[in-house]
């Protein structure tokens, strides 16, 4: 039973790095740049949430959704800024930049509020469900099935609408697409449209599990999440998800029944052996990028 | 008036200068041959008028609009398709999405279903094998993809560059039967090929490009039976 609830937690963790490994995986596809600030957006859409809560006094579902919305803008600007005009240049300086937008959103929020770390009321709030002896905390559930109606939402709109299909041309061969007549900037934009919203999504999630925000409280589960789109296979929608939810299932069961020292450790350990058996991860295509 | 005219374009790679001013035209109904040895620049020509490259100086203009200032994108719906060199089908993409993202700018959902048809009359293989991912697909078969990609765009001119590129003889005879159907439909045709004999039985005219220039042009007909010609690229 323990075990059980164990199994519960891991999927609700891994659900929300599979969602921010989403906008990592998805970026990565179709620009062939791994964006560093990609975890920065959770910290912003906490701090968004945190904003329209307390200050705003908005509702919750509202207060989600301008999360959501400032965030899904915030990843468009930051591509039309800064990585746009890099579109040509080489691997290292795009890589760069992204650190650097890292940085600069860190800042800001360092500079707009505070370095202490702000209290967030939780947006969601579901009561535990009692199944037997089995007590199963109603967000760890909450979180596993936005995350799955999330996920089954965006396979359909890659693969049966015409903007899905374009992001696919367009992460294969943006030349041929553009001969298409796909609009490769407006695609690009929508991909990052898209995982910056997830990201606010798995910002919201995390936050009403962890209830405080600093300016880098984005970047452990960035770097999770991002480990769990290399286990996947970058650039593999699929993987990503796949790669999320065993990262959190191993987290959460390395912490209950080995240690919680090591459990990053293992983490780690894990996606060096796959890496190993499988260098493009665990659904990866070939790699011929020079990333 | 020509459909499409090129007028002294120009295209660099950095410092090394690929089309060296070169002008020439396509008219209506047309099939144009652009032939000559590889690293001529063939590619390089029709890349800069579907926007792929941009051009140094010169201008291309179709239907009087002036393409170098049209974004590349905006070009297939203006009805020029454009089968690029190598293919470039959407590997994993299957058979039917390629075909749609060929279609991808028409709205009209009752005639693309029609144009559809067509292409699937044209190709049988590619109806037989719709369902499959294009990547697993033989050279051949990738070949009447990204021919039928194009075609699903319902364009007025076609622009293909080396169709015969890596096919079997037999082959490279059905791929020209087909380029020669497709233009007695009403398509104007500007291609590039090495396989200069194939290519000029069934041009109207050509047009002979070496190291960036136009050296010589004029009906196909003529230039099948011109020495220098027959000496540097019909190998006799
Ligand atoms: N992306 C590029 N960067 C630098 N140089 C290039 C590039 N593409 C082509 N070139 C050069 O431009 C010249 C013309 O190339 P192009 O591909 O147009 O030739 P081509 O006539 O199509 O040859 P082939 O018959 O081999 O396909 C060549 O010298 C080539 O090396
Ligand atoms: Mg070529």
């Amino acid at each position: 039973m323990e075990f059980l609830a164990q199994i519960i937690n891991g999927l609700s963790l891994g659900s929300i790095y599979a969602l921010i490994a989403l906008g990592y995986t998805m970026v990565y596809g179709i620009c062939k740049m791994l964006n560093f600030a990609h975890g920065d957006i959770i910290m912003v859409g906490a701090y968004m949430l945190s904003v329209a809560m307390a200050t705003l006094h908005f509702p919750p579902f509202l207060a989600i959704l301008t999360s959501m919305v400032v965030c899904a803008a915030l990843g468009v600007i930051i591509e039309r800024v800064a990585y746009k005009p890099l579109r040509n240049a080489s691997p290292l300086a795009v890589l760069i930049t992204a650190i650097g937008v890292s940085y600069f959103l860190q800042s800001s929020a360092l500079l707009i509020f505070g370095s202490t770390q702000r209290k967030v009321d939780a947006a969601i709030n579901f009561p535990s469900i009692q199944l037997g002896e089995l007590s199963i905390s109603g967000n760890a559930l909450i979180t596993l099935i936005v995350t799955i109606i999330l996920m089954v939402g965006l396979n359909w709109f890659i693969n049966n609408t015409m903007t899905g299909k374009a992001m696919l041309a367009v992460s294969e061969d943006k030349g041929a697409a553009q001969l298409m007549g796909v609009n490769v900037n407006f695609t690009i934009a929508i991909t990052f449209l898209i995982g910056s919203a997830l990201a606010a999504v798995a910002g919201v999630l995390f936050i009403s599990s962890y209830k405080y925000v600093g300016p880098y409280t984005g970047a452990m589960p960035g770097i999770k999440a991002f480990v769990a789109a290399v286990l996947g296979g970058i650039g593999s929608v699929p993987g990503a998800m796949l790669g999320g939810i065993l990262l959190g299932l191993i987290e959460s069961l390395a912490k209950a029944y080995i240690s919680t020292q090591l459990a990053d450790a293992i983490v780690f350990g894990v996606l060096i052996v796959v890496l190993l058996v499988k260098p493009t991860g665990l659904m990866g295509k070939k790699i011929t990028e020079k990333v | 008036m020509a459909l499409l005219k090129v007028e002294n374009l120009q295209v660099f790679y950095g410092v090394i200068q690929a089309v060296k001013g070169i002008s020439f035209e396509v008219n209506q109904g047309e099939i144009v041959a652009l032939i000559g040895a590889n690293g001529a620049g063939k590619t390089t020509v029709l890349h800069t008028i579907t926007g792929l490259v941009p051009a140094k100086a010169g201008s291309i203009t179709y239907n009087g609009v002036d393409l170098l200032k049209t974004p590349s994108h905006k070009i297939v719906a203006m009805g020029m398709a454009h089968v690029p060199e190598g293919r470039r089908i959407f590997q994993e993409l299957t058979v039917l999405e390629n075909l749609q993202m060929g279609a991808f700018t028409r709205r009209d959902k009752g005639e693309v279903a029609e144009t559809l048809k067509m292409v699937y009359e044209r190709f049988p293989r590619l109806e037989e094998r719709k369902k499959q991912v294009a990547g697993t697909l033989s050279g051949g078969e990738q070949q009447m993809l990204a021919m039928g990609r194009a075609l699903m765009s319902k364009p007025d001119i076609i622009l293909m560059d080396e169709p015969s590129m890596g096919l079997s003889p037999l082959f490279v005879t059905e791929i020209f039967d087909i380029i020669q159907e497709i233009n007695k439909a009403g398509t104007t045709v500007l291609i590039v090929e090495q396989n200069a004999k194939k290519v000029l039985s069934i041009a109207d005219c050509a047009y002979v490009l070496e190291t960036g220039n136009i050296i010589m042009d004029g009906p196909a007909q003529e230039l099948l039976n011109n020495d220098s010609v027959k000496k540097a690229y019909l190998g006799e």
